[in-house]
C-alpha cells in the first residue's frame, strides 16, 4: 500500500463521517418533532418516496441528490395538505404514496440502463455513496437544517404543544408545519444515501424515545436526543469499521447502537421510577 | 367605552349541520363577558370560530384596535401524549408564539412578563417543573399564565374550573377577576358553572337551544333564564 492510497481512504472516511455526523444531529432534532406531532409515518414515508425517486432517476441515468430533495418537499408538503384536509384519512395518504412511489421505484430497477446503479445501497446505505460529488450538498443542506431549526426553535415548540392555542393567537401554524415538513424531507433525502432508505426514518425515532424516557423538559429533551444519536453514531461507525472484514453495514451498526442506547435509558427510567417508590 | 370585539349575525355549521344561528354581541374594554348555556348549545364552537380554530358561515367578527396576536386563550382541555417533555417555564413562554414571526429567541421583556405572569398565578416556584406532573388546578395556572402572555387586550378561557375542586376554582375566578380589574384585560369566559361566574362577570351571554340572553349580569339575574335555570338545577340536585 502506498502513501498516496492511504490519504485517498482517509478523505473518503472523513466524507462519510462527517455527513453521518451531521445527519445524526438533523435526525434528532427532527425527530423530537416527528414523534411528539405523531407524524413518525410521515418519515418512513419519505424515506419511500426517496427510495422511489432516485431508482427512477437512475434509471434515466440521472441519479442526483437533488432530483430527490426537489420531490421530496413537494411530496411532504401535499402530504401534509392532505392530513390538514380531514376528510382523507392522513396516515392512509401516507401509505398510499409512499406505496407508489415505492412501487415505481421496484420497477424502475428493472430498467435495464447499462449504469449498473447499485439499487441495494439505496435500501441498505453505503459509506460509498457519499461521493465527492454530493459531499458538499449533504453538509450544505444539513447544516441549514440545524440552522433553521435553531431558528425556528421556540415557535416549534409552541405549535407542537399546542396546535390550536398557537393558531388562536396569531402563530402561523401552516408556515411552521411546513418548515417541520421541508426539513424532515431534506434530513430523509440526504441520510438515505448512508443509511438508507429502510432505516432513515427509525434513526429519527430511536434517540427521541430514548430522550423521552430520560428527559423532563423540552430543552432537554432535544440536548439529549442529539447526544444520543451522535453517540450512537460514533459508536455505530467504530463498529462498522472495526469489521471491515465481514462488512457489518453502516446503518445496521448504526442503528443497534441505537437500541443498545434506548436500551440503557429504558433501564435508568426504571431504576429512577423504583427508587421512588421506595 | 371601546368596542374591543363585535360579533354580528354569526352562524357557524359543523359538517353542513347549523351550530350557531345569528348569534350577536360585542366585548369592550375591560369587559368580563360570561358565555353560559346548555350542553351542546354551541359555546365552545362560538369561542372557536371567533379564535379563527372554525370557519364561519355567515355574519362578521370584528376586531377593533386588536390584533389576533394580542388574545390570549384557554382551552378546554389540551391532548397531550403521557410524556410530553415540557416545563412550565416553557409552556408559559410559548404564550409569545404569536408575536415576532422573524424573531428566533424571546425578548428581555418578553421573559419579564412571563416571570410576572407566573407569579400573579403563583406558580413561579413550580417553573422548572415537567408541566405534566403537576395536578390539574397547577396545570390550569400554568396554561391561564401562558394565556396572559399572550393577551395583550382580551382573553378568552374555555370552561377553565372543569375539573378543579370548589376551593381550586374560587381562587380561579378571584385571579381572573383580579386580572380583569387590576391589569385592564377583558375576559371572555365560557363556563357551566353560572352561579358562581355571574358573581364575578360584567355581562352574560346565554345560549340556549331556542331562546338567547346578552346584557349584563344584573340584568341576568332578573331575568328569567336565570331562575329557570336555577330552579331546574335545584330539581336536578334533589335527584
Amino acid at each position: 500500500m502506498n502513501f498516496e492510497n492511504l490519504a485517498l481512504i482517509k478523505d473518503f472516511y472523513f466524507q462519510a463521517f462527517t455527513v453521518g455526523l451531521l445527519i445524526s444531529v438533523c435526525t434528532a432534532l427532527l425527530g423530537v418533532e416527528v414523534v411528539l406531532k405523531k407524524y413518525s409515518m410521515l418519515g418512513d414515508g419519505l424515506s419511500h418516496v426517496s427510495f422511489g425517486t432516485l431508482a427512477v432517476a437512475a434509471a434515466f441515468g440521472e441519479a442526483r441528490l437533488e432530483i430527490a430533495l426537489v420531490v421530496v418537499v413537494l411530496v411532504a408538503f401535499l402530504l401534509l395538505q392532505i392530513r390538514q384536509n380531514s376528510k382523507i384519512n392522513g396516515d392512509a395518504a401516507v401509505a398510499i404514496v409512499s406505496g407508489a412511489f415505492m412501487a415505481l421505484g421496484i420497477f424502475a430497477t428493472r430498467l435495464e440502463n447499462g449504469a449498473n446503479t447499485d439499487y441495494n445501497s439505496y435500501l441498505t446505505g453505503s459509506l460509498f455513496a457519499i461521493t465527492d460529488d454530493n459531499f458538499l450538498l449533504c453538509v450544505i443542506m444539513s447544516i441549514a437544517v440545524v440552522v433553521i431549526y435553531v431558528f425556528f426553535y421556540n415557535k416549534f415548540f409552541a405549535v407542537t404543544f399546542d396546535e390550536n392555542f398557537c393558531q388562536a393567537t396569531g402563530g402561523k401554524v401552516g408556515a411552521y408545519n411546513f418548515i417541520i415538513a421541508s426539513l424532515t424531507a431534506v434530513t430523509i433525502v440526504i441520510g438515505m444515501r448512508l443509511i438508507g432508505a429502510l432505516l432513515i426514518s427509525s434513526l429519527t425515532v430511536f434517540p427521541v424515545v430514548s430522550s423521552l424516557k430520560i428527559s423532563k423538559t423540552y430543552k432537554g429533551c432535544v440536548l439529549f436526543a442529539v447526544i444520543a444519536s451522535v453517540a450512537s453514531y460514533l459508536l455505530g461507525f467504530v463498529l462498522s469499521l472495526c469489521s471491515v472484514s465481514v462488512q457489518f453495514p453502516i446503518s445496521s451498526a448504526v442503528i443497534l447502537a441505537n437500541l443498545i442506547v434506548l436500551l440503557i435509558c429504558l433501564g435508568v427510567s426504571y431504576f429512577r421510577k423504583h427508587k421512588k417508590l421506595r | 367605552m371601546e368596542k374591543l370585539l363585535e360579533c354580528k349575525n354569526l352562524c357557524v355549521s359543523i359538517e353542513g349541520k347549523p351550530v350557531l344561528n345569528d348569534v350577536s354581541f360585542d366585548v369592550c374594554e375591560n369587559d368580563f363577558l360570561c358565555i353560559v348555556g346548555e350542553n351542546g348549545a354551541g359555546k365552545t364552537t362560538l369561542t372557536n370560530a371567533i379564535l379563527g380554530l372554525l370557519p364561519i358561515a355567515s355574519g362578521q367578527i370584528l376586531l377593533n384596535g386588536i390584533g389576533k396576536s394580542d388574545i390570549g386563550y384557554l382551552p378546554q382541555k389540551l391532548k397531550l401524549s403521557n410524556n410530553f417533555p415540557a416545563s412550565v417555564k416553557e409552556v408559559v413562554m410559548s404564550g409569545f408564539v404569536g408575536k415576532r414571526f422573524f424573531s428566533p429567541f424571546y425578548s428581555e421583556t418578553q421573559r419579564c412578563r412571563a416571570d410576572d405572569s407566573m407569579k400573579l398565578m403563583n406558580i413561579d416556584k413550580l417553573k422548572n417543573r415537567s408541566y405534566l406532573e403537576l395536578s390539574g388546578g397547577q396545570q390550569q395556572r400554568v396554561l391561564l399564565a401562558r394565556a396572559i402572555c399572550a393577551a395583550e387586550k382580551l382573553v378568552f378561557l374555555d370552561e377553565p374550573v372543569t375539573g378543579l375542586d370548589p376551593l381550586a376554582s374560587d381562587n380561579f375566578y378571584k385571579l381572573l377577576n383580579h386580572l380583569n380589574k387590576h391589569h385592564g384585560v377583558a375576559v371572555v369566559m365560557v363556563s357551566h358553572d353560572i352561579k358562581n361566574s355571574v358573581k364575578y362577570c360584567s355581562k352574560v351571554l346565554h345560549l340556549g337551544n331556542k331562546e338567547r340572553f346578552f346584557g349584563s349580569a344584573e340584568e341576568y339575574i332578573e331575568s328569567g333564564f336565570y331562575k329557570a335555570y336555577i330552579k331546574r338545577e335545584g330539581i336536578e340536585n334533589e335527584f
